[in-house]
């Protein structure tokens, strides 16, 4: 099954993304912040990244960048979870390589919808 | 889908509280006029995570709530707007609210609306009081959240979409074949590419998207999914959505398109047609539900590397005890040396087990210490002094019931030092002190012990009145001869207060004593130093954890008692010359130039089969508890070890004298003496 790196300094939303990825069977590996999250994707390669946007130690946008940097994620599926006030992030985000994002607040239904659409 | 977000809730709070804290102390740092972003982007960093989770947890007013903070504090952030103090008071005042409403949602009571109202009023206030255009933002979450509009396709029968990628689409990690995938759910799909733009062989860049495509999407569908399926590439393709009206046409366009490039179409439907999501059921069997939801608030954060320690540990343990039961297959007395060897290795190492699991159970006090930021700066504002308050040693670390039983007693202590204290600015010039007065908090290990001290620079205590006011209310003799420790120790007398005027600060002087018992509760003692016109420190001494103690077993007769190490001074044979015997009133020992009241075990626990109630055939041990020294009538002293206490209390009841028990090593129950109270009993 696929490997998803679930990145979200709140332990609350990281263990609610995990859990519902995990019960889905997908493959999940969490990380508490971007700098965490660079050095696991660096250690394997992860078949998609989900990350929050605002986290202490490199924010989403810059993982994305940093990320997409990298040769082993050029094509890689990166998702940001984004509040709907932050309109000029998803931009950012976009900019900086993100693939697409998930809107919170959402439901697990809705994340296991938007992952099965980037990872089929 | 089946997830039970409860589950989740438990850890929501607890974060949510920490990201308040976060915001608390952040606030009270930030001063009017100099924007520190790193400062105001922690502080909405933590806002904007509470706003997440509640929301996705379903805690609308919360999140309705945060949001309005939220933007408040992004305006800060920018710089669009000034940091002045209103608005820091203003956004306090909002944590304060946004705790009680996360308290009352945890707690599964009703948030009070009124108070919310009132708080997100005065928000709405402050935030077009800068007169900042920020219309849309400020809109409710859910107006935003609907998406794109449905619009009715009553007439529409299907969709022709245009697409045509940029070049460098895929480097978003974006796939047209996912997107026709999602598209193929909501109709039936057909797909025509476009090979026009593909380069020759050699020019092709492997990594940019070349082709176009046509899309014919059949049913009635809204454009609404269609929008959505391409949101995320919208500024990276040229895209023409335009509705199909007539079957004619469509089947036309249709039927030339599947001529044309036959292959491409299977290729593409071969894809489309798995299905997408069959992950529902998985996942109803996984959830662990209401078992998770039922669990206290009793969970602890814990650094990962105190939890490598701990395996760490195990994996030696496990070591040592293969190569226990190795030597043990096979063993004759030969072995005997690798045998000892083998079990001073077993106990070093359950020893170190013991340590990493205690220390597990430690955290900084710091979680303590950082919520008197805010008192402090509550407090000296309504009494109209200034204070600074020093945070000392805030990264000790202290077992966890002591962090949450602590508090409330140091509170109580700041406020007296706050109130009582620290002198009014105008009186501290008059006599030559800054107009800042000072509380500090400190936090340090000594021995087994942590202690924590509040101290001021302020006026003191006056021994004197200390003394007339006991008097006064009946709680000494007027003879009464008393140290300068003994006065101070007045005030943790029940009935007892100094302050002329009670304030609303710190309540009606019933405090000090209840203080002490809180302490004393958790195995610890109080201890106040004041001088006059200088300051006063008050040392509150704790046992570093509640569930070990370092004791010494004492024998009476075929009892075995604990006496906790800490309060033991020294244990001697009692010489006959030394007894001085008071009729009825007892007997004390004479030891270097001070007479210890002599309490006899056997007596105090009526213990029979004693082996001498002849003073000068036993052992005396001289104990401290609260600045009272006594000897204790034992018959010997067994050896000193650590002993796990287990709470009387809650399997039997109080005993005056015992605070707690234990079992040794040959599966015996042992008593745990508490010294203070043994002292008390021995004095009835």
């Amino acid at each position: 099954m696929a490997s998803i790196l679930a990145v979200d300094d709140s332990a609350s939303m990281r263990q609610m993304v995990s859990f519902t990825l995990k019960g889905a069977g997908y493959d999940v590996v969490e990380a508490v912040d971007g700098s965490d999250a660079l050095n696991k994707a660096k250690a394997r390669k992860f078949d998609c990244v989900v990350t929050d946007v605002n986290m202490p130690n490199k924010d989403g946008i810059t993982l994305i960048r940093d990320l997409r940097a990298l040769p082993n994620y050029k094509f890689v599926p990166m998702l940001l979870l984004t509040t709907e006030s932050g309109m000029d992030k998803k931009q950012q985000g976009k900019e900086a390589g993100a693939t697409g994002w998930i809107v919170k607040p959402f439901n697990p239904d809705q994340l296991l919808k938007t992952i099965s659409k980037v990872l089929g | 889908m089946s997830i039970d977000m409860a589950q989740f809730h438990q850890v929501f709070f607890e974060e949510s509280f920490e990201g308040l804290d976060i915001m608390e102390s952040g606030l009270l740092n930030l001063s009017p006029g100099e924007p520190d972003s790193e400062a105001i982007n922690s502080i909405f960093r933590a806002a904007h995570s509470i706003k997440g989770g509640s929301g996705t947890f379903g805690f609308t007013e919360i999140s309705d709530f945060t949001h309005v903070m939220e933007t408040l504090m992004d305006e800060m952030r920018d710089g669009r707007r000034q940091i002045t103090q209103t608005a820091v008071n203003l956004l306090l005042g909002s944590v304060d609210c946004l705790r009680e409403m996360l308290f009352a949602v945890k707690e599964g009571k009703a948030i009070d609306a009124e108070r919310v109202a009132e708080h997100k009023h005065a928000l709405d206030l402050e935030q077009k009081n800068s007169g900042s255009s920020l219309q849309d933002e400020s809109l409710p979450a859910h107006e935003l959240l609907s998406g794109p509009a449905h619009q009715s396709a009553s007439k529409v029968i299907g969709w022709h979409i245009a697409f045509s990628p940029h070049a460098d689409l895929l480097k978003t990690g974006n796939d047209p074949v996912r997107m026709f995938r999602e598209l193929s759910v909501l109709g039936e799909l057909e797909v025509t590419a476009d090979f026009r733009g593909v380069p020759d062989f050699y020019q092709i860049d492997p990594e940019e998207c070349h082709l176009s495509w046509n899309l014919i999407l059949k049913g009635d569908i809204g454009r609404g999914p269609i929008d959505e399926a391409f949101a995320w590439v919208e500024d990276d393709c040229d895209l023409a959505i335009q509705p199909l009206y007539q079957a004619e046409d469509l089947s036309l366009s249709a039927s030339a398109n599947r001529q044309q490039q036959p292959a491409t179409e299977s290729i593409v439907q071969a894809v489309i047609s798995k299905p997408v999501d069959s992950s529902t059921a998985v996942i109803k069997e996984k959830a662990p539900g209401d078992e998770a939801k039922n669990k206290g608030s009793t969970s602890i954060r814990v650094d990962t590397s105190k939890i490598d320690t701990l395996i760490n540990m195990v994996g030696e343990l496990v070591i040592t005890q293969s190569m226990l039961s190795l030597i043990g297959e096979h063993f004759d007395m030969s072995k005997q040396d690798q045998l000892k060897n083998g079990l001073a290795q077993l106990e070093r190492h359950t020893r170190e087990l013991q340590e990493s699991v205690m220390n597990i159970r430690m955290m900084p006090i710091n979680s303590v210490f950082s919520r008197f930021s805010r008192l402090v700066h509550d407090l000296s504002n309504k009494l109209g002094k200034k204070i600074d308050l020093k945070l000392i040693g805030e990264h000790t670390e202290v077992d966890k019931t002591v962090v949450e039983l602590i508090s409330d007693p140091l509170v109580h202590l700041v406020r007296n030092s706050l109130d009582h204290g620290i002198e009014m600015p105008d009186e501290r010039i008059a006599v030559g002190k800054p107009e800042t007065g000072t509380v500090s908090l400190e936090a340090y290990h000594r021995g087994g012990n942590i202690v924590i001290e509040v101290s001021d620079d302020g006026k003191g205590l006056d021994k004197d009145k200390l003394r007339a006011k006991a008097i006064e209310k009946g709680l000494l003799e007027e003879d009464a001869i008393l140290t300068d420790k003994q006065t101070f120790e007045l005030i943790f007398m029940p009935g007892f207060s100094t302050a002329e005027q009670l304030t609303d600060i710190s309540g009606r002087g019933v405090g000090m004593d209840v203080v002490r018992r809180n302490i004393q509760a958790l195995g610890g003692n109080i201890e106040i130093i004041s001088e006059l016109g200088k300051g006063s420190t008050i040392s509150i001494h704790l046992p570093l954890t509640l569930a070990i103690l370092d004791g010494q077993s004492i024998a009476v007769g075929d009892e075995t008692y604990i006496v906790p190490l800490g309060s033991i001074i020294e244990s001697l044979h009692i010489k006959e010359e030394r007894i001085n015997r008071v009729a009825d009133k007892g007997e004390t020992f004479l030891l270097r130039s001070e007479y210890l009241p002599i309490i006899r075990m056997h007596e105090i626990f009526k213990v029979p089969n004693v082996k001498t109630t002849k003073l000068s055939e036993g052992l005396l041990v001289v104990v401290e508890g609260q600045g009272v020294r006594c000897g204790l009538f034992v018959d010997d002293l067994l050896g000193q070890q650590q002993v796990v206490i287990k709470s009387l209390e809650a399997n039997y009841r109080r005993i005056e004298g015992v605070s707690g028990a234990t079992i040794l090593g040959d599966g015996s129950v042992a008593l745990i003496l508490d010294i203070p109270g043994l002292v008390r009993l021995a004095n009835q």
